[in-house]
């Protein structure tokens, strides 16, 4: 009481007292207190930390904090300073904001009534303009484990999930586990929650979102089919823990959804059989019954062959890669996909990787070395190769040696054994007994296994039972034990040997082994097998308990084959048993005296007494305990433990049938794929803007429609009035008569450009692989202008949208440029530099024109993606002398290309596209623009979508897509008398919709 | 994933703990220290251990245990990755990581694992999106820290998390724009008593320190990048880049990190740089053994060996040994029985040897094993496997860089059986 006295005294000294409760640290836990309870009571030890919090200085606040977190991270309680900490929760200074969210998470669960006056904050927080204060106001309050605001966390969950940033939405996910194991109920509403997610295109939630399902709802395969092609595209740039977490989800998924590619290898020589018989039937003069049998066959092929799924094969392509990662969860990831998944010529690309992780830390190779030896059982093939690299150093722990020896092991047959067995003979010298031990059983291993070698193995063994280590001498006791009992007539004189050894040996497994091998085969040594048995019983009280059951069961053999010599011997073991402390020994001695010792009352059992003991028995078979081990998933914790951990999922068996591929069709395909792996993240990283968030990507979008003017100076639409002049039917789009009426081609141009035009559009005609939906361009080309020959010192450029597809790369947009020297000099080198993009816009530039004579014109056609935006792509045209700035604009109407659809999936393709994504306007056709031709014929001009066939007369319908991302563009033109009409445009990119509703009002209106 | 952390030092103390959800008492850990105590070696305490309700997934760095407290399925090579990780952040962060050092800045260790871990599954683990979170103690920091008021923590979200190339800040400035590359290989060989090679692979690392201003696009090519069998990149290289061209293309992070690391195929013969002669006897009968070692250059092509650190594990009969040098110094720890001979550089003129007399316990009978030696070494200016850096570029940026490269080679687990 006294010393607490002084103690509270020297409160008024702050720092003296702070330096008195830091020195107590290094006590034990214990110790400190015990300390504390009895010097001074748990509340006057923080009053200066309480009035440093109370204070309105940040820096003393600060220092407070800092305290209180080492107090916190030292194991120490802090408790009782919650409602002095719980008030800076809105302080100004961010560190101390954070440490004070540090102290929240860790005591709220303890002091929920208090925790509560928090949670304003926080609801505050998730409003806050930056994202940064958004997500950790979110990650704070989902980590306050008090069961009072689950809804509140729903709440802010749901309102993340749909949040503008990434990282926010990132951090929702995150939540969604928290939420569930506060409480549970939850679980479907947070299955909705996971599903929005689970849709979403960014690399930055992929990982998370994955996590949140593998934890609530495992079982809800379903969520995954609609994700599944996407997740397997975004995997490469996805963060490394989210790699390792949605590997591991896929390779369950692939096995419920796909076929074992390696079931029906046998199946597939069959169905190379049926080949056959089609061509016999080849030669069947018959034709109806070729064709019948033709029909059966190529149905029977379907059938039978194994044929992977194209999405299997995807999962397996998209994996590969990342064996190449620096993170060793990943590259153990991929390599469980492969094992698990891959047809068997397949797999063995993992091993180099893996061997490749045997530098890594100590405890990298441990685990890895556990998945190598269940690896090397099925497999050992594989590994072979690399048998060198598992070979021991001294150096190694003793975990990493024993672990390398069982592989070496597996790996063992007869072309290597020798090698692997020299190599075991320089570890049996190691200084380490365990590891030596561990060896002898891996020789007596191999020998099991490996019939050429036993003979030498066991000499070998026998060898080391001279050895002067105990524990190397028992270890080969124990192994020759097993591996005599396969032959044990050839080895008399080993037997011999090993009875000597009985006077030596201590350790009771060895005796125990040598005892039994002397009553098995007592036969075999008929004159020392009495002998020992003398020596035993008279060391009979101290033997080890395994030991006396073998003296026993010694006893009772060599009563039944030698009864003379041994008679009073084994009563007098057997009497020694009967008093035993032990009451398996005492069991044991009364149910074999009952057996062997033949009494009147004996019963039939005693006439079997020998057969019983001296039956033949069955060699042992020494088993890695690896085996049977990959019925884990390897590279989960259950494997490694061989036990099942919580929550673990099961790999499921892959299925007889696969089910129906088809769930995972995507309906618009908008998942393309770019050649340059940082192009596709920024996409990636852009998308959700346009998908996401309804109710914000309205002004992000009139935003983007905005910026139509980034210095565009010298680019003037030049709108011509187009008047049909010449018609031509376009090669692919000849699916309906009335399609081709209607796809008529105007030009109207200069005299002197048309021949050149002609010519070029025939050679980007001629290009072989015009993408199969679209449609050929069906309307007449307008020029811009690009450059203007006063501007160009005479070079002037102008530039159509050719509307072909632009062969080098389906996503770009076509631009057909035109180049007319006016100068008196040539101009040389004309290409393109210095491009200047909006993020995920990408060009193709034209070849170089090396040479443009005066006077002469000539064309060429570059691509532009422009992620179906109107931004205009700035670059400079640069000729040997000039460079000049310009740009490509194009209207919106040229960043669709046509598709042809039938009237009913026209109308079905619209009913999906209600709601936000429709929009209609009313309008008073031009005086010339009434009849169906010439709004046909308007519609198409301005832009480039194909005419869909239709019942009605009073409708026009338009369909295309988007040229990048592929979306779905359908446009109705409903006529009403008078010339009134309703325009109607489809569209789910909303700002494409809205603009092409701009300018085809424009175009039918004038 | 990961419930709780603990630090536990050599002495078994728990000096730091932190959990992600709710509290794991650190009584958990008693079941680490037991496996602690069965184990001999501290770096024999199995990684995984399991406990009735929780597993503990353990790594060992510097002496200190990290453990790791995780109560439902994971792989363990998840955690195992990321605590190695926390290591090198921490590391990164103080220079060292030791005790003192993680006492000294407790609390930016738990704001760093806060950042790292949300709800035990990693959140932000790239040092260069940390360090704008947190940022790295210095003492000119801290001063300025005091005097204006300022705080470590930044408050806008790393523009890393979001962006195409999180591994790098925007707006890095330097005047000086360098990128230097240190190519090391490392030999590992086990060679057996006569001499000839068991077998040798070579690994190598290319480690750049990489400070230059803006967003710069490097490619490296190698001269010979057939040499490298297998290799795995840092997550800024472009993949598809290497696969069909065999060139390094990549947007780097800012300051050190590992590029690359490779294995060079083992088709290829593996020079070795030195050669052992020994002769290590113990008589049968008598309390002396002899010990005789001599090194030599074998396959250097003309370069120096220098910083050579011989040492041996002696068998336990050994009491003493009473050796002399030719050159350099040795010590020999009677209660480890461990040997080691800093030889220095090796002058091929004048071999250096170790020769003298080991003294037995009286009456132990001769030790039946050998002792295994093991051997680290230095060489500069050279890659063993022939590598070679062709060139560097740099696009996307106008000024011109200064760039270098070293060559070095090292022993790894370079071992000689007697």
């Amino acid at each position: 009481m006294l010393k607490g006295r002084v103690l509270e005294q020297s409160n008024a000294l702050p720092f003296t007292f702070t330096f008195l409760s830091e020195t107590s640290v290094h006590f034990r836990v214990m110790v400190d207190t015990d300390v504390h309870a009895c010097l001074c009571g748990p509340l006057p030890l923080h009053d200066d930390l309480k009035e440093m919090l109370d204070s309105n200085k940040d820096a003393l606040k600060l220092e407070a904090m800092k305290r209180i977190v080492a107090m916190i991270a030292r194991g120490k309680n802090a408790s009782d300073l919650f409602p002095a900490v719980v008030k800076n929760v809105a302080c100004k200074n961010i560190e101390v904001k954070k440490l004070v969210y540090v102290y929240l998470v860790r005591y709220a669960e303890e002091q929920q009534d208090l925790a509560l006056l928090s949670i304003s904050t926080f609801q505050r927080g998730l409003k806050d303009p930056n994202q940064l204060i958004r997500a950790s106001a979110l990650r704070v309050l989902s980590s306050i484990r008090v069961t009072i605001i689950v809804p509140i966390m729903m709440l802010a969950i749901k309102e993340a999930a749909s949040d503008m940033s990434p990282y926010v939405r990132k951090t929702a996910a995150h939540a969604i586990p928290k939420l569930y194991s506060l409480d549970p109920e939850q679980k479907d509403q947070l299955i909705e929650v996971i599903e929005k997610l689970l849709a979403d295109k960014t690399t930055l939630v992929a990982g998370s979102v994955v996590m949140a399902f593998e934890e609530v709802c495992p079982e809800r395969i379903d969520l995954i089919h609609k994700n599944y092609r996407k997740l397997c595209n975004l995997l490469i740039d996805v963060e490394e823990w989210g790699q390792v977490v949605i590997i591991n989800m896929l390779t369950r998924y692939a096995r419920t959804q796909f076929l074992n590619p390696n079931i029906n290898e046998s199946l597939l020589e069959e169905g190379g059989g049926g080949d056959k018989t089609f061509y016999c039937s080849d030669e069947d003069e018959d034709e109806d019954e070729e064709k019948e049998k033709q029909a059966e066959v190529s149905a029977l092929a379907k059938r039978k062959p194994y044929v992977m799924d194209p999405d299997h094969r995807l999962l397996l392509r998209n994996t590969k890669p990342l064996l190449q990662s620096r993170n060793a969860a990943v590259v153990m990831a991929v390599a469980q996909l492969y094992f698990h998944l891959a047809p068997k010529a397949e797999v063995g690309v993992i091993a180099k990787a893996l061997v490749r992780l045997l530098r890594s830390h100590s405890e990298v190779q441990f685990v890895v070395l556990q998945n190598v030896a269940t690896m090397t059982i099925k497999r050992r093939g594989m590994f072979e190769p690399y048998l060198k690299s598992f070979y021991i150093r001294s150096t190694d722990p003793t975990q990493i040696k024993i672990l390398k020896l069982e592989v070496l092991t597996n790996l063992a047959n007869e072309t290597n054994i020798s090698t692997i067995l020299r190599e075991f003979q320089t570890y049996i010298k190691s200084m380490d007994k365990d590891f030596v031990a561990a060896t002898i059983q891996a020789i007596g291993r191999c020998a099991t296994n490996i019939g050429e070698v036993r003979d030498t193995c066991l000499n070998g063994l026998v060898q080391l039972l001279s050895n002067r280590d105990e524990l190397v001498v028992a270890e080969s006791v124990v192994v020759i034990k097993k591996l005599l009992q396969m032959q044990p007539e050839k080895h008399s004189d080993i037997i011999k040997h090993m009875a000597k050894l009985t006077d030596n040996i201590q350790v009771p497994m060895a005796r125990a082994s040598i005892l039994w091998l002397i009553g098995e085969y007592c036969e075999h040594v008929p004159k020392i097998a009495p002998d020992v048995l003398r020596k035993m019983a008279k060391s009979f009280t101290n033997e080890e308990d395994i030991v006396k059951l073998q003296i026993i069961n010694l006893a009772a053999k060599l009563y039944l084959t030698n009864s003379k010599q041994t008679k009073l011997l084994t009563q007098y073991v057997l009497n020694l048993a009967k008093y035993d402390q032990n009451y398996d020994i005492r069991d044991r001695a009364r149910f074999i005296r009952q057996l062997i010792v033949p009494t009147e009352k004996s019963g039939a059992l005693s006439k079997y007494a020998k057969k019983l003991f001296l039956a033949l028995k069955p060699a042992p078979v020494l088993e890695s305990p690896f085996k049977d081990r990959d019925h884990f998933q390897l590279g989960s914790l259950s494997h490694l433990l061989n036990a099942k951990a919580g929550g673990y999922q099961e790999l499921p068996d892959w299925p007889e049938s696969a089910p129906d591929p088809s769930v995972r069709n995507v309906e618009v395909p908008e998942w393309t794929k770019c050649s340059s792996r940082e192009k596709r993240k920024e996409k990636k990283v852009e998308k959700p803007f346009y998908s996401d968030s309804e109710g914000e990507s309205g002004p992000t979008e009139s935003a983007d429609s905005g910026e139509f003017d980034d210095g565009s100076e010298s680019v003037s639409v030049s709108v011509e009035s187009g008047s049909p002049s010449d018609s031509e039917e376009s090669e692919e789009s000849s699916e309906s008569d009335e399609d081709e009426e209607e796809e008529e081609k105007e030009k109207k141009k200069k005299k002197k450009e048309i021949k050149q035009m002609q010519a070029s559009e025939s050679r980007a005609r001629s290009k072989p692989d015009v993408s199969f939906q679209t449609i050929a361009p069906s309307s007449a080309l307008k020029n811009y202008e690009l450059l203007h020959r006063i501007t160009g010192e005479g070079l002037s450029v102008e530039y159509c949208f050719s509307r072909q597809a632009f062969s080098p790369d389906a996503n770009m947009v076509a631009v057909q440029m035109h180049f007319t020297n006016n100068a008196t000099s040539d101009t040389k080198n004309l290409h393109i530099e210095d491009v200047k993009l909006q993020s995920g816009m990408r060009v193709k530039e034209f070849a170089e024109i090396e040479l443009l004579p005066a006077g002469e014109a000539t064309t060429a056609v570059m691509g532009v993606d422009f992620c179906d935006s109107t931004q205009a792509a700035n670059f400079q045209l640069c000729t040997h002398t000039r460079k000049f700035f310009v740009s490509i604009q194009p209207p919106v109407g040229e960043l669709m290309r046509p598709v042809f659809l039938t009237e009913n999936e026209f109308k079905k393709e619209q009913s999906q596209l209600m709601g936000m994504n429709e929009i209609s306007e009313n309008l008073t056709l031009d005086a010339k623009c009434r009849n169906e031709h010439a709004i046909v014929q308007r519609v198409t001009t301005a832009a480039n979508l194909s005419r869909v066939p239709c019942g009605s007369d009073k409708e026009c319908r338009f369909a295309g897509k988007t040229v990048t991302s592929g979306s779905l563009v359908l446009a109705t033109v409903a006529t009403k008398d008078e010339g009134a009409a309703q325009l109607t445009v489809n569209c789910e990119k909303m700002v494409i919709g809205t603009m092409l509703v701009k300018d085809l009002l424009l175009a039918l209106t004038q | 994933m990961i419930h709780s952390l603990f630090l536990v030092n050599a002495s078994g103390d728990i000096f730091l703990e932190k959990h992600w959800k709710s509290v794991v008492s650190r009584s958990v850990c008693d079941y680490f220290f037991e496996a602690q105590e069965r184990a001999t070696e501290p770096e024999n305490v199995p990684p995984v251990i399991s406990t009735p309700h929780h597993y503990l997934i353990s790594v060992l760095r510097h002496r200190i245990y990290f453990v790791a407290v995780i109560q439902s399925e994971v792989p363990p090579l998840f955690v195992i990755e990321f605590l190695h990780r926390v290591v090198d952040t921490f590391q990164d962060y103080f220079g060292v990581c030791t005790e003192a050092a993680i006492k000294d800045n407790v609390v930016v260790v738990y704001e760093l694992l806060e950042e790292m871990l949300d709800n035990g599954f990693p959140l932000a683990t790239e040092s260069n999106i940390l360090k704008e979170l947190i940022k790295p103690p210095t003492i000119l920091r801290t001063m300025v820290n005091t005097i204006t008021g300022s705080t470590n923590v930044g408050e806008q979200l790393p523009t890393g998390q979001l962006s195409v190339v999180p591994w790098r800040r925007t707006g890095v400035k330097y005047t000086n724009n360098e990128a230097y590359f240190d190519v090391v290989e490392e030999i590992d060989a086990i060679i057996d008593k006569s001499g000839s090679t068991i077998t040798a692979e070579i690994q190598g690392v290319i480690d750049a320190c990489v400070k230059l201003t803006g967003m710069p696009d490097l490619t490296l090519s190698f001269m010979n990048p057939r040499l490298l069998d297998d290799v795995s990149f840092h997550p800024c290289v472009r993949f598809k880049r290497w696969e069909a061209e065999r060139i390094l293309s990549f947007i780097p992070p800012d300051g050190n990190f590992r590029l690359l690391s490779y294995h060079v195929s083992s088709q290829n013969l593996v020079a070795i740089p030195v050669y052992v002669k020994h002769n290590i006897t113990f008589r049968e009968g008598s309390s002396q053994g002899r010990f005789d070692l001599t090194l030599g250059p074998k396959q250097t092509m003309g370069k120096a060996v220098e910083a050579v650190l011989v040492s041996s594990q002696l068998p336990r009969g050994v009491l003493n040994a009473n050796l002399n040098p030719s050159q350099g110094t040795y010590t020999f720890d009677p209660v480890t029985k461990l040997l080691t001979w800093d030889v220095g550089k090796i002058n091929p003129q004048k071999l250096p040897s170790l020769k003298g007399t080991m003294s037995l316990q009286a009456g132990a009978s001769k030790p039946d094993e050998n002792p295994t030696i093991n051997i680290q070494l230095k060489i500069q200016q050279m890659a063993i496997s022939g590598l070679k850096v062709n060139r560097l570029d740099m696009y996307g940026e106008k000024y011109k860089p200064f760039k270098g490269i070293k060559y070095m080679t090292k022993a790894g687990k370079f071992q000689v059986r007697t």
